[in-house]
């Protein structure tokens, strides 16, 4: 997967997460925490997802890279570049 | 072989069960009742429908709200904010004598009401509101500090202390006379701070909503299928064994029962310590009305009375029931949506604290007798604090511990769970967890709230 899709993945996850969310206006740079009021439930689940949409395992230290769009699809893009 | 089990079908057992089979695990949700709902379940009765135990949704917060359990428990089972159809309140009350503390889904209300009846205890009261300690804060020493010794030392007058325990108390408090501070937290944000709600369709619809999900990402549940045994080899759990003889495999077991109840089950366990279980039960006298309260004077949601300066939170003893407190609901006085227009019923429930033995001590004919009884004397009880509406019920019903004992299976007839809770959800066997009353929150939301985190602190993560 590309940059973009695992992106536009990691947005799909996002507004399977928080349907009434408006999520056009997502900033990439800023956290989710932060724009999205996301907590430690919220993070657990994009983990969860992640692994049962593509087996990626992510160890539980790494969670703190999935702060923001941009950290997120960077720490991911090694790990699904073969998907 | 399942990968979890949960043993009971409320609010609690549902929510975990949809997280666990959102993430593919084989997931069996039993429940000895015919029906599902636990402490909130559904009834009908002589052509009308009613819930058992739901006056009010706590921990109500409007649609965009991102925080609070609310919010959390619409992300985690992946709800939209429609999908629970809630109509906020259009405004409670607290009554004493020579005293009316009106509040509503805006904490402005209560502080105007406070500043206006205890302008010296303004200050101090917003003092208070900045003590109080978030849900995600709290830890197990909050719990153990006592909510009347926090009170006094913030606030001054006795009387402003007693007005604000008594529907906190009355809406989740399982212990009795006083209350945990943690618990006194996490009841104030969920009435005075977040607020009252109510789906037009009473509690059928989030119950229907649960199901349906959990059903749909292939969850199983079995009704008529209580658990009689679990069953410890070598410190785990290795499965169920159900009243009718039949055994089911699992990895692990979540149990909504209650800790003394689970323990109960548990056939490694000798001696279970009954006084841990909680204590305090009600009645609740339904009546149904030929007009809308509102026509005769009556539009609070929900008021909370006592008829004394001093609160009395405890089982009673000496009598059956305990009527000097008590909640008075009105599922009408909800602002529905103009669509929904209003409750065909007018609709008056009066709760008040009732003794489970000496409920469960009765016969059949004295049972019958007392409930009659006592459904006079509830009434009387209200209507120093309402409009007296005894000349237009049309129809009654009422639920004593008994009741309450029998389709919850809680030690007795106990609504609030253990006073001491579990908030980690762990046994001394390391399969089985606890949710529900037991573990931590109480309500609807709270209890829903409940199954999720337990499910995600200790099933999801292998």
């Amino acid at each position: 997967m590309t940059p973009a899709a695992i992106r536009g993945e990691v947005l799909d996850i996002l507004e399977n997460i928080a349907p009434d969310e408006d999520l056009d206006s997502l900033q990439d740079d800023v956290s989710f925490r932060e724009q999205l009021e996301m907590d430690s439930m919220d993070f657990l689940d994009i983990v969860m997802e992640l692994r049962k949409r593509h087996r990626i395992q992510i160890p539980e230290e790494d969670y703190g890279q999935l702060a923001s769009m941009a950290s997120t699809v960077e720490y991911l893009t090694p790990l699904m570049k073969d998907i | 072989m399942y990968d979890t089990i949960i043993i009971g079908a409320g609010m609690s057992g549902l929510a975990a069960g949809i997280r666990l089979a959102y993430y593919d695990q084989r997931v069996c949700v039993l429940e000895r009742h015919y029906t599902i709902g636990g402490l909130n379940s559904f009834y009908r009765l002589r052509g009308r429908d009613y819930d058992v135990g739901l006056h009010a949704v706590t921990n109500f917060t409007p649609k965009g709200t991102k925080k609070g359990p609310f919010a959390r428990l619409l992300r985690q089972l992946r709800f939209r904010w429609d999908d629970f159809t809630l109509a906020p309140q259009i405004g409670s009350a607290i009554r004493f004598p020579g005293l009316e503390l009106q509040f509503n889904n805006d904490i402005g209300l209560l502080e105007s009401q406070i500043a206006a009846r205890f302008p010296h205890e303004k200050d101090r009261f917003q003092q208070l509101l900045r003590e109080l300690v978030d849900y995600d804060d709290l830890q197990q020493e909050h719990f153990n500090m006592s909510a009347r010794q926090v009170l006094s030392q913030t606030l001054r007058d006795p009387l402003l202390i007693e007005a604000l325990l008594c529907p906190l108390m009355w809406y989740g408090n399982p212990c009795e006379r006083d209350m945990a501070f943690g618990q006194f937290c996490i009841m104030f944000r969920s009435i005075f701070l977040e607020g009252f709600a109510r789906p037009f369709r009473g509690v059928r619809p989030i119950l229907r909503n649960l199901v349906k999900r959990f059903r749909s990402l292939g969850g199983e549940l079995r009704l008529r299928s209580g658990v009689n045994q679990i069953v410890v080899q070598d410190g785990r759990a290795v499965g169920v064994v159900l009243d009718d003889g039949q055994q089911i495999e699992a990895r692990r077991i979540l149990s909504s029962a209650g800790y003394v109840e689970t323990m109960r089950l548990c056939d490694d366990v000798s001696c279970v310590r009954t006084d841990q279980a909680g204590q305090l039960s009600f009645v609740e006298s339904i009546s149904i009305l030929d007009k809308q309260p509102a026509e005769l004077g009556y539009d609070r949601t929900i008021v909370f009375f006592n008829d004394s300066d001093r609160f009395h939170w405890q089982t009673p003893h000496e009598d059956l029931c305990d009527v000097r407190t008590g909640v008075i609901c009105s599922p009408n006085n909800y602002a529905y949506d103009p669509s929904d227009g209003q409750l065909p019923d007018g609709v008056i429930r009066i709760t008040a604290l009732a003794s489970f033995e000496r409920w469960t001590s009765l016969a059949e004919e004295p049972y019958r007798l007392e409930k009659l009884h006592w459904y006079d004397r509830l009434a009387e009880s209200a209507v120093r604090f309402m409009p007296d509406y005894r000349a237009h019920v049309i129809d009654t019903d009422m639920f004593t511990p008994s009741t309450i004992r029998r389709f919850t299976w809680h030690d007795n007839g106990a609504v609030y769970g253990a006073p001491e809770k579990r908030l980690d959800g762990t046994t001394h066997l390391e399969n089985v967890f606890l949710c529900g009353t037991d573990q931590g929150f109480v309500g609807i939301i709270g209890s829903i709230v409940s199954g999720i985190s337990i499910a995600n602190q200790h099933c999801l993560k292998d």
